[in-house]
């Protein structure tokens, strides 16, 4: 008889014990709250932007939401929505004109031309970029980027839109360029090999080959770059001023959308004001927004996914 | 533990299969299967790939079970009960039945962790009796004199046979009546090959051992009883001699004498 | 094999195509071109270098121990971050717990739990969508429902509640990826000893897990740790002078201060400095976690 201790006797109440059994049970039960605290969540900025936002929506008339006349807190006070929704637009059609040549730069020159141990030195470089605080950028376009400019366009603003939209497209550009060089390098290697064995360059490789057939990953990576532009918020806040005049001029100050809600809840805007009810208007503009613009990315990343 | 003449016909049966049927979604894997596995016998399960062996050795333990779509049919009597009986907790069965696996699979814990794995999760503490324990099971996986120095040591600095051992010697910790081995060997070299079929021969003296193989001659080398399997149905059992010099089955003589498979 | 020859033997091949001087042209275009997409990558870390060389220099002089360990003061020479230092901690020691137990309990629901269904897809689309929500709608969140709801106000409390929802998803995606990276087998081994499924997620699962789930977290703190507007939003008083020292009194945080002290540089053309000053604070900060991520990451690579 080979030595044993009986170990499943010495044990056997424990296996047997529906104490395990219970707290099997139960643990799913409490995983299953914390999983629901993301819904929660999304159902919470739901519900308060448009219990709020309604408000503002019923008070005011679509008439005057839709003017170019922003001043909430004048003697008589109007509500034009154009106004930021201009300079939200300008400052991120500037950002989108940095980001999107550089980004896409950058991923044609990972993915398609630099060697292994280029690229390894080079991405987590242009990553720190993203890791950087909004609000770095912010303070880097106010004293660095808004001067320097003025030493070319004597007219420029302390406060203008085309600085933190510049800056906020060094922002972006990181994501971009990870984005579109993940679609890059998802195409096959074949596909390349088969255009270089017929004499092509690399460079007609990669806009007759490599970009053709990445292009909804690409384009998903602008659509993201562009709803990060429309919701960033501190760049602008510090670059771009709080003017609410409705203006195409890049050199003006001009406030975007993000930027009106923080100038509103730092203020002394109170509760229960029509003032303090546009915040959720705005808000929910910008949720609805970028939402779509999210959905949207998704979408489009999710057809290119079929593809191989 | 009962000590049973090996030469008694009238062995207890442990598992008794009856009417088992399983599904993979609509695809059915197992058909029909009609099993008794005697105790104290190496009962080996042969058949080529996809012929439902594995299916059939995680039936016995319910690990199937972890894959969502499977959907089973009948019985499997474990010492006159029904596995699937929902009194009885799947916890339980496989704590009275261990198993090793194709690929060794440690977990990433220290040598001795591993070893005491089973009983401490069932809530064994005692320090003492572990470090006991862990040395039996050891001992009986032939792994101790390999290891003793070095329990603290990372389980994955072990070799690819010495952590099959130890996987072995994991299943032993908790003293199973029978031993599921899912091609135990298929990972290993020819040396620690031997080395794992030395162990099963010396096994049998005290467990019923179920080994799916895909190689004849270890069925032929280890085992008492061999089933054939082929396409999820259970064609022939019985003696291993007999099966391997006089099979019954057509099939059977053409899968040994290697026409197919 | 030269061009000639080719064209030689197929004499119906367009020559103008086949001819030397277009191909030197098409070589010299992608030589530019390399040129062109190498400068727009140096480009952008050539910002990166501008940017962490500005700052430094217009901190250079009023970085000292003395700014790391005094209070807050309307005088620039007298100012330091001390408090504020305490704030962005205090702000950390809410998060980092918060982030941590719900983000590994809705991954772990999410990976092994949730039956691949339809409330499993509404879950993770919903935190995908979380993640893309502009940071300063989170603080209208918490603005409205732990700041004026719960009446939390513009406490430690209230701006570290809504910092977490905020982060939230990131420590969820990583914790996710972490499990998932959890081999099989392992989980086979366990459950053929008699396992449990929550004693095989305690025993086996999150000890492999957990090198990856903290990286994702200290990534996910490094991203609260520099987040401004949802703070803002929340209504963080200007100037602090007390030293927060509980999770109910106010507080400001690095980026908070940054922001104060940018604005106000038209007040007094010191504050640049200091606000400089914090950004390198804040910068060495983030370095260091980041640094800790990729240490814990590369430490923990599976051996199997």
């Amino acid at each position: 008889m080979v030595k044993t201790i009986q170990v499943r006797e010495l044990i056997s109440k424990n296996i047997k014990s529906t104490k395990n059994k219970y707290v099997d049970k139960l643990m799913p039960y409490i995983f299953f709250v914390a999983a629901s605290i993301s819904i929660i969540t999304t159902i919470g900025i739901v519900y308060t932007l448009i219990f709020d936002g309604l408000k503002f929506f019923r008070e005011v008339p679509l008439r005057e939401i839709f003017s170019t006349r922003l001043a909430p807190l004048a003697s008589n006070p109007s509500f034009g929505i154009l106004p930021i929704i201009n300079g939200t637009i300008i400052t991120s059609i500037i950002a989108m004109c940095v980001a999107i040549p550089i980004g896409l730069s950058t991923a044609i020159y990972l993915s398609e031309y630099a060697s292994d141990k280029v690229r390894k030195k080079i991405k987590p470089l242009v990553e720190v970029l993203a890791g950087i605080p909004t609000i770095v950028y912010g303070f880097f376009a106010y004293s660095f980027v808004t001067p320097l400019l003025m030493t070319i366009i004597p007219d420029l603003g302390a406060k203008n839109a085309l600085s933190p939209g510049i800056v906020m497209g060094i922002m972006i550009t990181p994501l971009v360029a990870s984005l579109s060089e993940d679609a890059m390098n998802s195409v096959p290697n074949e596909m390349r090999e088969g255009a270089l064995a017929l004499g092509s360059t690399k460079l007609e490789v990669t806009f007759k080959v490599v970009i053709p057939a990445a292009i909804s990953g690409i384009i998903a990576s602008f659509v993201l770059g562009i709803s990060r532009a429309v919701g960033e918020t501190m760049i602008v806040v510090i670059g771009s001023g709080s003017s609410k005049n409705f203006t195409f001029d890049i050199t003006q100050s001009m406030q975007t959308m993000t930027a009106y809600i923080v100038e509103f809840t730092s203020g002394d805007a109170g509760s229960g004001t029509l003032g303090y009810y546009s915040l959720y208007a705005v808000g929910l503009l910008l949720f609805v927004f970028t939402l779509l613009m999210n959905l949207l990315a998704q979408y489009i990343s999710r057809k290119y996914r079929e593809e191989y | 533990m009962i000590n049973i003449n090996k030469n008694n016909n009238e062995r207890n049966i442990v598992f008794d299969v009856k009417e088992l049927n399983l599904w993979y979604g609509n695809d059915k894997a197992l058909k029909d299967l009609n099993f008794g596995i005697k105790q104290n016998d190496v009962t080996a399960i042969i058949g080529p790939s996809g012929c439902g062996k594995s299916t059939f050795i995680k039936t016995l333990n319910r690990l199937i079970e972890l894959i969502p779509s499977v959907r089973i049919e009948g019985e499997v009597l474990y010492n006159g009960t029904n596995i699937f009986d929902t009194s009885r907790s799947v916890e339980e069965l496989r704590s009275g039945v261990g198993m090793v696996f194709q690929k060794p699979n440690p977990f990433p814990k220290s040598i001795f962790e591993n070893v005491v794995y089973g009983p401490k999760i069932h809530g064994l503490r005692d320090k003492r009796k572990l470090l006991e324990l862990a040395e039996i099971s050891l001992k009986r996986a032939a792994l101790w004199d390999e290891v003793k120095d070095r329990m603290n040591d990372n389980a994955y600095e072990l070799s690819g046979g010495q952590q099959q051992r130890l996987c072995l010697a994991r299943a032993l910790s908790m003293e199973p009546d029978v031993l599921l081995m899912d091609e135990p060997t298929s990972a290993l070299d020819p040396i620690a090959t031997a080395k794992i079929e030395e162990l099963i021969m010396e096994l049998k003296k005290e467990y019923t051992i179920v080994i799916v193989t895909h190689s004849m001659q270890q069925a032929a080398r280890i085992s008492d009883e061999t089933a054939f399997f082929l396409l999820g149905e259970l064609i022939e059992t019985g003696n291993t001699n007999e099966i391997f010099t006089n099979p019954r089955d057509k099939r059977t003589e053409d899968y040994i004498t290697g026409r197919f498979g | 094999m030269s061009i000639e020859s080719i064209d030689s033997r197929e004499p119906h091949f367009p020559k103008m195509y086949m001819s030397k001087g277009n191909f030197n042209r098409r070589i010299l275009l992608d030589k530019i071109a390399r040129k062109l997409f190498l400068s727009a990558t140096l480009l952008a870390l050539l910002v990166l270098g501008v940017l962490i060389f500005r700052i430094s220099s217009q901190s250079i002089g009023w970085l000292n121990i003395k700014f790391l360990t005094s209070n807050l003061s309307i005088f620039p020479e007298k100012a330091g971050i001390y408090g504020v230092i305490l704030g962005s901690l205090w702000l950390m020691l809410i998060v980092a717990p918060i982030t941590l137990i719900i983000g590994v309990s809705t991954a772990i629901y999410l990976e092994e739990y949730a039956s691949k269904g339809k409330v499993r897809e509404f879950i993770r689309i919903n935190i995908s969508n979380l993640a893309g929500v502009p940071s300063v709608i989170f603080g209208l969140l918490g603005l409205t429902v732990f700041g004026r709801l719960f009446n939390l106000g513009s406490s430690i409390l209230a701006g570290g509640l809504t910092m977490s929802l905020l982060v939230l998803p990131i420590v969820v995606v990583a914790s996710q990826e972490a499990i998932r990276a959890v081999p099989n087998f392992l989980r086979d081994a366990s459950y053929a000893m008699g396992a449990t499924k929550w004693v095989t997620m305690r025993t086996v699962i999150l000890p492999v897990a957990l090198p990856g789930i903290l990286t994702g977290s200290i990534l996910a703190l490094s991203r609260a740790i520099g987040e401004t507007a949802p703070l803002v939003v929340l209504g963080i008083p200007t100037l602090i002078l007390k030293i927060p020292t509980g999770i109910m009194d106010d507080f400001t945080a690095l980026p908070i201060q940054i922001y104060y002290w940018t604005l106000d540089t038209v007040l007094v053309p010191e504050y640049i400095n200091l606000a400089a000053a914090t950004i390198i604070v804040l910068l060495v900060v983030l370095f260091l976690m980041n640094t800790t991520a990729i240490l814990i990451r590369n430490k923990f690579q599976r051996r199997y």
